[in-house]
């Protein structure tokens, strides 16, 4: 938001804890909004913030989420935790999203979680010791059908997979 | 080239993905090559009246392309286009159906079509301002191609304020969700896009009435906005000509599963199945049909001896039961364990499912305990009936279609396919495709 909220937070204000960059991408969401109806940038808000978090959302990165947007805390925590992509407890750096929605099923996706819980010594939903890889539970189709088996790391598709492929995928990340 | 793709020869692309065979189709040089932006600048230029531009795409039949397939010009009406308060655009691109994988690549390969589309409706509806909502999963490719698309336009003077000394304004802004299937139904999206947890709104009132921030609002999906100025550009008449009654125009299907070579093909509605299939190199490993999903998961499955039969368009697949969907034409061959797949899709309704009403909420998992069961070896002959049983008491008990699309692949997998399920239960969690166990089982 404008520097008049940052500017009125007292001793106790958590709005340090965004970082310049991400302050900077949440104003840029904002403008995007009527005035008054920043609200609607909350998610975008929660995305810098867990970005920043190197992928997951702490209480006060919630909170200073909340306090930064001028909202109630409870509206910034339902949000983070109803959407999909937000991750609200401690997790690996690298999501890594191995799709198993019917088309994917139909072309070996689940096959391939195996093969990487096997590879990674980690069941879904959770991360490897170093920190660097989180395996996600992921439920949704992130319609890149016709590329089945595919999966998303971080942001990037990456689509025909086969295990050997996802092998270099997995190694790859630092 | 082999007999059926001469017989679709000059039938491909003729839409929005008609500029994929120029190099870099996503650039503004591009899409104006091939007459983009001709009809947009024409409107500026004249400012018909907005019934005209609702009257050609009433004219032209096209219908919504997200799945309902509602005809987009009478949504278009709805608005109240003379009413002096703020009104919106949303675009909904939170493409998200399982099997449906086009929008992203309009996104990616014609952002300019949508751009102008979005455009185009927002005149004809008197809105000044849109939103195109797209999934956040897509932030890695879709959205900074739609993103250097819309600079694009806005550096051309193509969008803003007084655009060219026309006296109309239009801003179009990006919007990117977090990962939630049923942002995609319409006002699951709007609250979303007002920053909320996506739960659906009770309808009426339509977002026409009281969309985002309580303002008039039209809501259309991507394929829809971006057949805009192509229809527009090439004629109603031409648009309507190209497929059946009731089913006018061409459609994107999206092809995936059990077939040699999946893809996006972009080609007139009412082709037959077979020719379909055939395009896409016919079912893997040359081996049999067993069933076929034609429009996303949520349409009921059709058996694949029917489907041969069948032709690609809204009355035909209505007349079997299930409807064309998005056009995410799923096949299954006949190594397909049903049991398998429907556990799955029913996986994936119970994740998503928001909460808000309680027969989705408890139903959609129930319905996922009981199959879980079949795999495991550990259900009874009469739970199907039981599932059966939860699966009719969510169709229609919920304020939004979600409940009835949990429901109908349970219905018609059932309905087609209970052999199946009773031979898995009858044999201690054995598919009747293979010898492995339900959990195993292809």
């Amino acid at each position: 938001m404008s520097n008049d909220s940052t500017g009125a937070a007292g001793p106790d204000s958590k709005v340090k804890l965004l970082s310049e960059g991400t302050r900077a991408e949440i104003d840029h969401w904002v403008a995007k909004f009527p005035p008054g109806r920043q609200r609607s940038a909350c998610i975008s808000a929660l995305r810098a913030a867990q970005e920043q978090n190197r992928g997951y959302l702490s209480a006060e990165l919630m909170d200073a989420v909340a306090e930064y947007l001028q909202l109630p805390a409870i509206q910034v925590y339902e949000v983070a935790s109803f959407y999909s992509m937000f991750e609200t407890h401690p997790c690996g750096r690298h999501h890594v999203s191995i799709c198993t929605n019917i088309s994917c099923l139909l072309n070996g996706g689940e096959e391939l979680v195996a093969h990487a819980e096997k590879k990674l010594g980690i069941k879904l939903n959770e991360s490897t010791p170093d920190g660097r890889i989180f395996l996600k539970q992921e439920e949704e189709c992130l319609a890149a059908c016709n590329g089945a088996p595919m999966l998303m790391v971080d942001h990037v598709y990456h689509e025909h997979l086969t295990p050997e492929k996802l092998d270099r995928i997995l190694d790859e990340l630092k | 080239m082999n007999d059926i793709a001469s017989k679709y020869a000059g039938k491909f692309n003729l839409g929005v993905f008609e500029p994929l065979r120029l190099e870099r189709p996503w650039t503004l040089a591009t899409y104006r090559s091939i007459g983009g932006y001709e009809v947009w600048e024409k409107i500026l230029a004249e400012k018909p009246p907005r019934e005209q531009i609702i009257d050609q795409l009433k004219a032209s039949g096209l219908r919504g392309r997200g799945g309902a397939g509602f005809p987009t010009g009478t949504k278009w009406s709805f608005m109240p286009r003379n009413s002096p308060q703020q009104k919106y655009l949303v675009c909904n691109s939170d493409e998200s159906e399982p099997g449906t994988c086009h929008d992203r690549d309009i996104l990616r390969y014609n952002p300019h079509a949508l751009i102008e589309g979005l455009a185009i409706g927002a005149y004809a509806t008197n809105s000044t301002a849109a939103y195109n909502y797209i999934r956040g999963e897509f932030l890695g490719e879709p959205v900074p191609r739609f993103e250097a698309a819309l600079a694009e336009a806005y550096a051309a003077g193509l969008l803003g304020k007084n655009i060219r000394g026309s006296g109309v304004d239009f801003e179009l802004h990006t919007f990117v969700g977090a990962g939630a299937y049923i942002c995609g139904e319409e006002t699951a999206l709007l609250e979303s896009l007002e920053g909320k947890p996506g739960k659906p709104r009770f309808k009426p009132p339509f977002p026409a009435n009281f969309g985002l921030y309580g303002a008039p609002t039209t809501i259309n999906n991507t394929y829809s906005f971006a057949s805009v100025p192509t229809i527009l550009r090439k004629g109603p008449a031409w648009f309507a000509a190209l497929g059946p009654a009731n089913s006018a125009g061409m459609i994107i299907y999206s092809v995936s599963g059990h077939v040699e070579k999946p893809a996006n093909l972009e080609l007139p509605l009412g082709i037959p199945f077979v020719d379909l299939l055939a395009l896409c190199g016919g079912v893997r490993g040359g081996r049999a049909l067993k069933a076929v999903i034609p429009g996303g998961s949520s349409v009921p499955v059709v058996p694949g001896e029917t489907m041969l039969k069948l032709n690609m368009d809204f009355d035909s697949l209505k007349a079997v039961g299930s409807a064309i969907g998005t056009g995410a034409v799923i096949v299954m061959d006949e190594t397909t364990c049903m049991v398998r797949v429907l556990e799955r899709i029913s996986r994936f309704y119970m994740s998503e499912s928001c909460g808000q009403c309680t027969p989705c909420r408890e139903g959609t998992g129930w319905m996922n305990r009981l199959l879980k069961r079949v795999l495991a070896g550990q259900s009874r002959r009469e739970e199907l009936a039981l599932l059966l049983d939860v699966a009719n008491r969510i169709e229609g008990h919920t304020i939004c279609a979600f409940g009835d699309a949990s429901a109908w692949p349970v219905q018609s997998f059932l309905k087609h396919y209970r052999h199946e399920f009773e031979y898995m239960i009858d044999h201690g969690g054995r598919s009747i495709v293979s010898d492995t166990l339900g959990a195993q089982a292809a």
